[in-house]
C-alpha cells in the first residue's frame, strides 16, 4: 500500500458528494428509498474518518495509477483499468453474495487481511437487499 | 431530538414499526460509521445527567525493548486498567507476530490485540508469497501504514523486535503512524521511569544475563513508579537460534500476608425467615476456578 502523498492528495480528491442530499432519479430527495433528509447529516461527517474511509480505495487506486503512469507510461494504467472494468462486469446478480475474487486478485488484496475482512463481513450480515429492487436498480428500470 | 439515518426509512403503521429494506447498495465490509451520530447524541444526554459513557480499557503499561549482543529482549508488565480500576492482573502484552518477531502492545488493549493479530496473519501470508522469512522492517512498515490510515483513532503504541537476516532489530510505532529505530526503547505510561533506567545503565553489546537484569529493572521501575503498571514482569528473549518467552519472570509485588482473620463468625446476623426453592437442573459440566481471596 503506497501512502506517499496521501495527506496532500486528500484535500483535492475527496468528493464531498458523499454527503450531499441523496437525489433520486428525478433529482429530488428520494424518501421512499433513502429515508428523510436532515441538513445536519449532510453538512458534516459524523466521524473524522468517515469521508476518508469511504473514498480510501478510490484514492489508493488513483495514486497507484498515477505512479504507474509516471513510471511505465500511459498504457500500463489503461490496460489495468480495462481489466478492472472487465472483472467488475462479470458478477452475479446484485443481491447474491460474491467473493469478488477477480477484483481482489487484480488489486493484490487477495493475500492481505484488513478490517474489511474481519469487521462487518457481508457474508455474515443479517439483512439482505430486496432482490427485486436491487435488480431493477441495476438494470436501470427503477 | 431524533437523528435520522440516511439508509432505510422506518414506517409506523398503527402500533407496529417496520423497516423497509430498500437499500440498493451491495454491503461492504470494514468499519461502519452508522451509529456515530446516535452515540454522540446519547453521550450528550448522559453528560447532562452527570454520567459518563464507558471508556475503552487501556493497558496503562510499561513496555521496553533492548538490543544486546546476540539478539533482542522485550519486556512488559502485566496490568490492564479500566480508568482507575485494575481490570486484569495478569494479561499478556507480548504478542507473537512471526517465529522470530514479537511485538509488545501499549495503549487501548483491544486495538493492540487486534492490530497484532492482523499483522501476524499478514506477515504469514506475505512470507508465504515471497518464500522468505519475514523482516522486522516489513512488519513495521505495514503497521505504520495501517495506523496512519486511521489517523491515530486506533490507539495502540507498539514495540516490534526480532531477529531476521539483517540481524537483531527494534522498532517502536506510535498510534499516529510514526516510528523509531533505536537500540533501546520504552513505551506506555511508565515509559519515562523505564527509560531512565536504560539511559543510566545501557551499554552496546551486553551479555544475556546482564541485559535480562537491565530490562527487568526497567520494567520494575515502571511498576513501582507508575500507577498504570503493575503485577509481574514478562520477558521475551529472541536470538537467532531460540526464542524464550519467560512469562512471570519476576514478581516484584507480592501480596502481603494478613495477620488476623477479618471474617464474621457464622451466626452474627440473625436469620428471620428462610424459603428454599429447589431448581431441577442437570449437572452438565463442573469446573473449579480458584480465586485469590484473602
Amino acid at each position: 500500500m503506497n501512502t506517499r502523498g496521501l495527506r496532500s492528495q486528500l484535500k483535492d480528491s475527496v468528493p464531498v458528494t458523499g454527503l450531499c442530499p441523496q437525489a433520486g432519479p428525478y433529482g429530488v430527495q428520494d424518501s421512499l428509498r433513502r429515508g428523510f433528509s436532515s441538513v445536519k447529516n449532510e453538512l458534516l461527517p459524523s466521524h473524522p474518518l468517515e469521508l476518508s474511509e469511504k473514498n480510501f480505495q478510490l484514492n489508493q487506486d488513483k495514486m497507484n495509477f498515477n505512479t504507474l503512469r509516471n513510471i511505465q507510461g500511459l498504457h500500463a494504467p489503461l490496460k489495468l483499468q480495462m481489466e478492472y472494468r472487465a472483472a467488475r462486469q462479470i458478477q452475479r446478480l446484485p443481491f447474491l453474495p460474491s467473493s469478488n475474487l477477480a477484483l481482489d486478485t487484480l488489486r493484490g488484496t487477495d493475500d492481505t487481511i484488513g478490517f474489511e475482512d474481519i469487521l462487518n463481513d457481508p457474508v455474515l450480515s443479517e439483512v439482505m437487499g430486496d432482490p427485486h429492487i436491487m435488480t431493477e436498480y441495476k438494470l436501470g428500470v427503477l | 431530538n431524533v437523528s435520522c439515518q440516511e439508509d432505510s426509512p422506518v414506517f409506523r403503521f398503527g402500533r407496529v414499526t417496520f423497516m423497509l429494506n430498500t437499500s440498493t447498495k451491495t454491503p461492504t465490509g470494514g468499519f461502519s460509521f452508522e451509529n456515530t451520530r446516535r452515540n454522540a447524541v446519547l453521550e450528550a444526554n448522559l453528560s447532562e445527567k452527570g454520567y459518563s459513557a464507558p471508556n475503552a480499557r487501556k493497558t496503562g503499561t510499561t513496555i521496553a525493548g533492548l538490543i544486546f549482543k546476540d539478539g533482542v529482549i522485550l519486556g512488559a508488565d502485566t496490568r490492564a486498567t479500566d480508568d482507575m480500576v485494575v481490570a486484569d492482573k495478569n494479561c499478556m502484552k507480548i504478542h507473537y507476530i512471526a517465529p522470530k518477531i514479537y511485538c509488545c502492545g501499549a495503549g487501548v488493549a483491544a486495538d493492540a490485540e487486534v492490530t497484532t493479530q492482523m499483522m501476524s496473519s499478514n506477515v504469514e501470508l506475505h512470507s508465504l508469497s515471497t518464500g522468505r522469512p519475514p523482516l522486522v522492517a516489513m512488519v513495521t512498515r505495514q503497521l505504520k501504514q495501517m495506523l496512519f490510515r486511521y489517523q491515530g483513532h486506533i490507539g495502540s503504541s507498539l514495540i516490534v523486535g526480532g531477529v531476521d537476516v539483517n540481524g537483531p532489530q527494534l522498532y517502536s510505532v506510535y498510534p499516529h503512524g510514526s516510528y523509531d529505530k533505536l537500540p533501546f526503547l520504552t513505551m506506555g505510561s511508565g515509559a519515562a521511569s523505564a527509560v531512565s533506567v536504560f539511559e543510566d545503565r545501557y551499554k552496546p553489546n551486553m551479555e544475556l544475563e546482564e541485559a535480562k537484569q537491565l530490562v527487568r529493572d526497567a520494567i520494575t521501575a515502571g511498576i513501582f513508579c507508575d500507577l498504570g503498571s503493575g503485577s509481574n514482569v514478562d520477558l521475551c528473549v529472541i536470538t537467532e537460534k531460540t526464542v524464550d518467552y519467560l512469562r512471570g519472570y519476576d514478581q516484584p509485588v507480592q501480596k502481603g500476608l494478613r495477620e488476623g482473620t477479618y471474617r464474621y463468625k457464622p451466626g452474627t446476623t440473625a436469620v428471620l425467615t428462610k424459603t428454599v426453592t429447589p431448581l431441577t437442573l442437570d449437572v452438565v459440566d463442573e469446573s473449579v476456578q480458584v480465586m485469590d481471596t484473602e
